[in-house]
């Protein structure tokens, strides 16, 4: 049950996602400013408010009223001496009756109203949320965990339905609660009701200082959530390394101090929250006393009946209960207001490559012309690893990018489809430079095939058809048929309809990287990138496809990674990186009959490969 | 009032259920548990008390002063005494319950988390095939969550037992009659709580599956962030969210609205007891049978009744919830399937003897155990809950086939493996390569047939001595977020030294030695940091460091340039590792390196021999390997012909049509 100590460790990961990545913003508004907020992006939590508000006070208003009754029939019809007022007890007890099933008519409506309200707004803020968590960019995505991630839009948004439905409800119901027994107290004796909110003003005070210390513990235990999380979900996506390597008992070990440690910041919070509740159950004896001794030497001077002291000591009792009960729900509004922090971090977080939107150009169909102008680009804190690009692409024409592992190839493709922005210079398409163009236009003319060609958890079918929905079954056997894959899916027993499980799993890695290719084909790009996208596919299948695209890509420009030499043979031209500079350019005719950086990688391939 | 919903006609499966889940609680952390109720138990009677109090001073202090019109400083001293006596009494039971039942429902949570965790590490992969990571998450965080919430409400419920206990005894003593007619309030209580288990479980059934699908919509969504960027798809991405999330409000909604009735009811309820009792006692009071006195106590006493009564109804309103929560963790924590391992070990040095026999396997379908749809049934809501809580909910391992479609994927493999060869595994893309491995590092077990290491079969070894034996470096590296050390080491008390010769070996070290803090820097989840042939540079090392016996290579180098490759391959040979090596390639010199190869096609193995037996027999494998050096030739036959005009004529013909086609 001892947790390693992980000082040392967390402290490490801090620095570095500081001064890295750049990760996600962490908002520090006020708790106001920040529940503001959460109202204006829900607007559901708002709407039609006013009448919630109303049937909470007519709900409020029935929960005093009926013990107050209830007092009155003993008062009057059943202590004042001789034969109990049967009829005054009837009409009193069915008046009761009535105005207990208004009260729980009204309770259940209000929570209908509340409930629906709520959701609808949580559910508002996960899909605003979620929708700009895509629109970050990979660098910021990839600085936080993916289970942490999901945390966001899931965790941390329930933390704030406990509040809205319970705390929320109960405050409005307190506030309600308190401003009448005030006003009651007030009647029976103004002097007491001074007495009784002197009593309670420090602890007022003191609740609202400790809120400062409680909203720090709580966001505390959404970030160890998070982090939780995000251990977890390595455990579970790391699961064949973790296997095979018989590293379960450490991978348990690293999950106990995440879980650990969200127990410790959880008991943290709690020591925080709870000490309000015992701290105002002393004020209110407190104030009790008061009014009692206070009431005693005012009924000795005069001032007020015995009667009424004992009515205002039941007041008494009225208001304590939903003031300890707003104390209670201030510490709860301060967990919901942790979980609205970390989901407006993330829409705080400027994406770093930013859609133009409607400002944007769009490019015209055709093909593309690629111009480099003077690029370079650094990782946030890391030496350069591209500098001084300027190359030309020509429309229609057919380029291989060869070079060693880290020479930049992978940062070129980036820049080139506007993942990352160039630190320094501009990337053009069309003579348009990449930032001015609008996404809608970009990411429909230009796309990508990376190494790793991740699948969604549904038919191959579907997966095809994620980039363009409205494809029909022909057209995505007419697509495959036309890539040369038609053997191929003619052997998978399923078709297009082959499940292809979590992450494309069930799919070896090549296959998922013909998907991915027939994908990005269907998409019918004008630019077409290849990322290494057939790198875990078969030499024979590899060639075929490689002769299909030669013909296919003819109108279109297109742009490919290879480490097989193969690919660069075939190409229009090569364009040869070396140490984040391009190195060589030309044919592969022309560049394998001088010595330099591409004649030295092709003879190793040839070596290899023949 | 437990007592009295316990003896109605309740829905077992959902009321006890939840009881049993809760005394569970209790039972595991009995030493909290005792100190909230005992604090809870305080707070109740001390809570009784001041009433008493407030009623003494009245009688004793108030109304004397009154009558005399005057006071003494000793009164007004035992007035702040005994009301703050109290007041202190209550605060430090309150404070004592809320601790401590803090304390049990944060253990309980960490507890559970943590057996979820680990029995995810137990379990086999194809489970978790099977499971989204959403809904794994799901199920380690919402999940357990519910089923331990009403243990912060639960003391407080317990402590008011025994206020009710008292209150009912006390009343039952001065009126019979009066206080039976109160205590119809009970039976009607049951009813209301009944009613509201049956129709809120199928609903909050459905509800926590609906959570778990959308965090399962956004876990796959933003793994896939990049396709989903690269393509341009985030709106509609938003959308298949936004379904996920409407769906999910609506059946909370839904649980809302018989809450929102359940809620008021159980406060409405004691109220109308009271009213009954007045009713009643007024007539009592006016045949004389009973004195106002008596009436008034049991009247008073009746609205203290009504605290405790609340608080069971949080407790119950809470309970269907603790019941899905905990059925959805007991149905990962009871899955079949985590692979048993033997005790044997491997005493041998040098390279293992790998074989297999009779070897076949095939995938199950992915199959959506987690569709709300399925537990959404009305008609029987209990059933569809006991049925996701025992163990025939990993229902992939044992429902009948004709509803499974199964991918065959090896069949009858067979082969011995001298120690110490190293051995090509060769064979087009989908052809079972890669399945096989797993099976070799008992990663998953057959169907049929057995696999080997020194003539033992896997299944009878122990997992740390196959995992000491044997290393595998998968096709798709995984890289932790941690340090270059500890993900090479991976935890085992391995030096630097021996990481950097293993980093060396693997031809990684230059590019770790140039990272800002080299082994200590930290590396971005599945290593976004490092580039391809990179992340497979740091797996391979990964592999190496450990000495295995027996080495696996899946394609592990298919993102490494050929000369890095290479030398690779060739320091492999030139260490003292001597271990039995299979390897995945599709390249040439890859290839040319094993001592042997064996032919993979459809799912058996076709040939086996030498690189050059198999080139001059195997018609398949020449195609494959020799792909690269046709398609030069015949590039160079070509001369300056244009790329792709040898197409075959009947794929060429309208292609351009179809391609124009396909763009409208």
């Amino acid at each position: 049950m001892t947790a390693p100590a992980p000082a040392r460790d967390t402290a490490k990961v801090r620095r570095t996602s500081e001064d890295a990545a750049p990760a996600l913003h962490r908002t520090d508004d006020s708790a106001i400013t920040t529940i503001k907020r959460g109202f204006a992006l829900s607007p559901e939590f708002a709407k039609g408010l006013w009448l919630t508000l109303l049937l909470a006070v007519a709900a409020t208003g029935g929960k005093i009223v009926v013990p107050m009754a209830v007092q009155q029939i003993i008062d009057n019809g059943i202590t004042t001496g001789g034969r109990p007022d049967m009829g005054f007890i009837g009409s009193a007890v069915a008046l009761c009756a009535v105005l207990l099933a208004v009260t729980t008519l009204c309770s259940f409506l209000m929570n209908v109203r509340l409930y629906r309200a709520t959701e609808s707004g949580l559910a508002t803020l996960r899909r605003k949320a979620f929708r700009h968590v895509h629109d970050l960019s990979v660098l910021t995505q990839n600085s936080e965990r993916k289970g942490a991630l999901v945390s966001r839009v899931t965790a941390d948004v329930d933390q704030i339905s406990t509040f809205m439905q319970w705390g929320g409800l109960l405050l409005i119901v307190a506030g309600g609660q308190l401003a009448l027994s005030t006003v009651l107290m007030a009647v029976y004796s103004w002097q007491l009701t001074i007495v009784v909110w002197l009593c309670f003003i420090p602890l007022l005070f003191g609740v609202r200082w400790l809120q400062k210390l409680l909203s720090r513990a709580y966001l505390k235990v959404r970030e160890n959530t998070g982090d939780m999380l995000g251990a977890i979900g390595e455990t579970v996506m790391g699961a064949a390394v973790i296997r095979a390597h018989a590293t379960e008992e450490r991978t348990a070990r690293r999950i106990d101090t995440t879980v650990l440690a969200t127990r410790a910041a959880q008991v943290k919070a709690q020591r925080l929250s709870i000490a309000v509740s015992p701290v105002s159950e002393v004020v209110a004896a407190l104030a009790t006393a008061a009014v009692i001794i206070i009431g005693v030497l005012l009924g000795v001077a005069g001032e007020i009946t015995p009667g009424r002291l004992v009515a205002f000591l039941f007041l008494v009792t009225l208001f304590i209960g939903p003031m300890m009960m707003a104390t209670e729900i201030f510490n709860e509004a301060q967990n919901a207001i942790a979980g609205w922090r970390r989901v407006l971090s993330v829409l705080d977080t400027v994406p770093d490559i930013a859609d133009p939107g409607e400002a944007g150009r769009d490019l015209p169909r055709g093909p593309v012309s690629v111009r480099f102008d003077g690029v370079g680009y650094a990782y946030p804190g890391g030496p350069p690893v591209l500098s001084g690009i300027s190359e030309e692409i020509a429309p229609g024409s057919n380029v291989a990018v060869v070079g060693e592992t880290g020479s930049g190839k992978t940062t070129f493709v980036k820049l080139l489809t506007r993942l990352m922005d160039p630190t320094e210079g501009r990337v053009l398409l069309d003579g348009v430079d990449l930032r001015e163009v609008a996404f809608s236009s970009l990411r429909t003319r230009v796309v990508m095939v990376p190494q790793e060609g991740f699948l969604f958890d549904s038919s191959l079918g579907d997966n095809i058809r994620f980039a363009r929905p409205e494809a029909s079954d022909p057209e995505l056997w007419q697509a495959v048929t036309e890539l040369g894959l038609g053997d191929w899916l003619n052997g998978l027993a399923h078709g297009l309809d082959t499940p292809v499980g979590q992450r494309g799993e069930s799919l070896s890695a090549g296959e998922r990287q013909l998907v991915a290719l027939v994908r990005a084909y269907v998409a019918d790009p004008d630019l077409l990138v290849l990322d290494e996208a057939t790198s875990a596919v078969d030499p024979a299948t590899e060639v075929r496809i490689q002769r299909a695209l030669d013909h296919l890509t003819r109108g279109r420009t297109s742009v490919t990674i290879a480490h097989r030499l193969s690919t660069a043979e075939a190409a229009d031209e090569v364009l040869v990186f070396d140490d984040g500079r391009v190195a060589q350019r030309g044919t592969h005719a022309a560049l394998v009959a001088v010595p330099g950086v591409y004649a030295d990688l092709h003879s190793s391939w040839v070596r290899s490969s023949a | 009032m437990p007592k009295a919903a316990g003896d109605a006609p309740e829905d077992p499966r959902i009321f006890r259920r939840g009881i049993g889940v809760l005394w569970l609680a209790l039972r595991t952390e009995w030493r909290m548990s005792l100190l909230a109720v005992a604090g809870a138990t305080v707070f109740g009677a001390v809570a009784v008390l001041t009433s008493n109090v407030i009623g003494y001073l009245t009688d004793h202090v108030i109304l004397p002063a009154f009558r005399a019109d005057e006071t003494t400083a000793a009164a007004m001293w035992l007035v702040f005494a005994l009301v703050m006596g109290t007041g202190l009494l209550k605060a430090v039971g309150l404070g004592a319950r809320r601790y401590f039942a803090g304390l049990v429902q944060f253990r309980m949570q960490a507890r559970y988390r943590r057996a979820v965790a680990r029995k995810y590490l137990q379990l086999p992969l194809s489970w978790h095939h099977r499971h989204p990571t959403g809904q794994l998450l799901s199920n380690a965080n919402a999940d357990v969550e519910a089923s331990w919430a009403p243990l912060a409400p639960l003391p407080m419920a317990i402590g008011s037992a025994f206020m009710l206990v008292f209150a009912a005894v006390a009343m039952l003593v001065t009126d019979t009659v009066v206080a039976l007619v109160g205590f119809v309030v009970f039976p009607l209580l049951a009813v209301v709580n009944v009613m509201f288990q049956r129709l809120v479980s199928p609903v909050a059934t459905r509800a926590q599956a609906l959570r778990a699908q959308v965090s399962e919509v956004a876990h796959e969504s933003f793994d896939g962030a990049l396709v989903v960027k690269s393509l341009g798809r985030e709106d509609t991405e938003t959308e298949r969210f936004t379904v996920a999330a409407h769906r999910l409000r609506d059946a909370q909604i839904q649980v809302g609205r018989l809450r929102g009735l359940f809620d008021p009811l159980m406060e409405t309820l004691p109220n109308l007891g009271i009213l009954a009792v007045l009713l009643v006692g007024a007539w009592r009071l006016s045949t004389g049978a009973i004195e106002a006195g008596e009436l008034v106590q049991i009247a008073y006493l009746f609205t203290l009744l009504a605290m405790p009564i609340r608080s069971f109804g949080w407790l119950l309103g809470d309970l269907p919830r603790t019941v899905v929560g905990w059925n959805r963790v007991q149905a990962v924590l009871r899955s079949d399937g985590v692979m048993d391992y033997g005790t044997g070990t491997l005493d041998g040095s040098g390279g293992v003897r790998l074989s297999a026999s009779g070897v076949s396997f095939s995938y199950a379908d992915s199959h959506r155990e987690d569709d709300p749809a399925d537990s959404a049934d009305p008609a029987d809501p209990g059933a569809a809950a006991v049925a996701d809580a025992g163990s025939g909910r990993d229902l992939a391992d044992r429902d009948d086939s004709a509803e499974l479609r199964r991918n065959v994927v090896l069949r009858d493999i067979g082969f011995d493996l001298e120690p110490g060869r190293t051995v090509a595994l060769v064979g087009p893309t989908g052809s079972g390569k890669s399945t096989l491995t797993t099976l070799l590092m008992r990663l998953v077990d057959p169907e049929t047939g057995t696999v080997r290491y020194d003539g033992t079969d896997l299944r009878e070894l122990g997992h740390a001595a196959i995992a000491n034996a044997a290393a595998l470096v998968p096709q798709g590296t995984f890289v932790f977020e941690d340090t270059v050390r500890d993900n090479v080491a991976l935890g085992a008390d391995i030096g630097d030294d021996q990481v950097w010769a293993a980093l060396r070996l693997a031809r990684a070290d230059s590019f770790i030695a140039a990272l800002p803090d080299a082994l200590d820097t930290r590396l971005g989840e599945r290593g976004t940091t490092l580039s391809g042939g990179q992340r497979q540079r740091l797996a391979l090392a990964r592999a190496i460091v450990r000495r295995p016996r027996l080495l696996i290579l899946d394609d592990a180098t298919s993102a490494v340039d050929p000369q890095v490759e290479a030398q690779i391959l060739a320091g492999l040979r030139e260490t003292d590792l001597a271990a039995t090596v299979v390897v995945v390639a599709y390249r040439r010199a890859t290839i040319e390196l094993a001592d042997e190869v064996l032919y993979l096609e459809n799912g058996v193995i076709s040939d086996r021999g030498t690189h050059l037996e198999l080139l001059a027999r195997s018609p398949g494998y020449e195609r494959l390997v020799t792909a690269y050096e046709k398609a030069a030739e015949e590039r160079a036959a070509r001369g300056d012909r244009l790329p792709g005009d040898d197409l075959d004529p009947a794929d060429d013909t309208g292609i351009d049509d179809t391609i124009q086609e396909a763009r409208r």
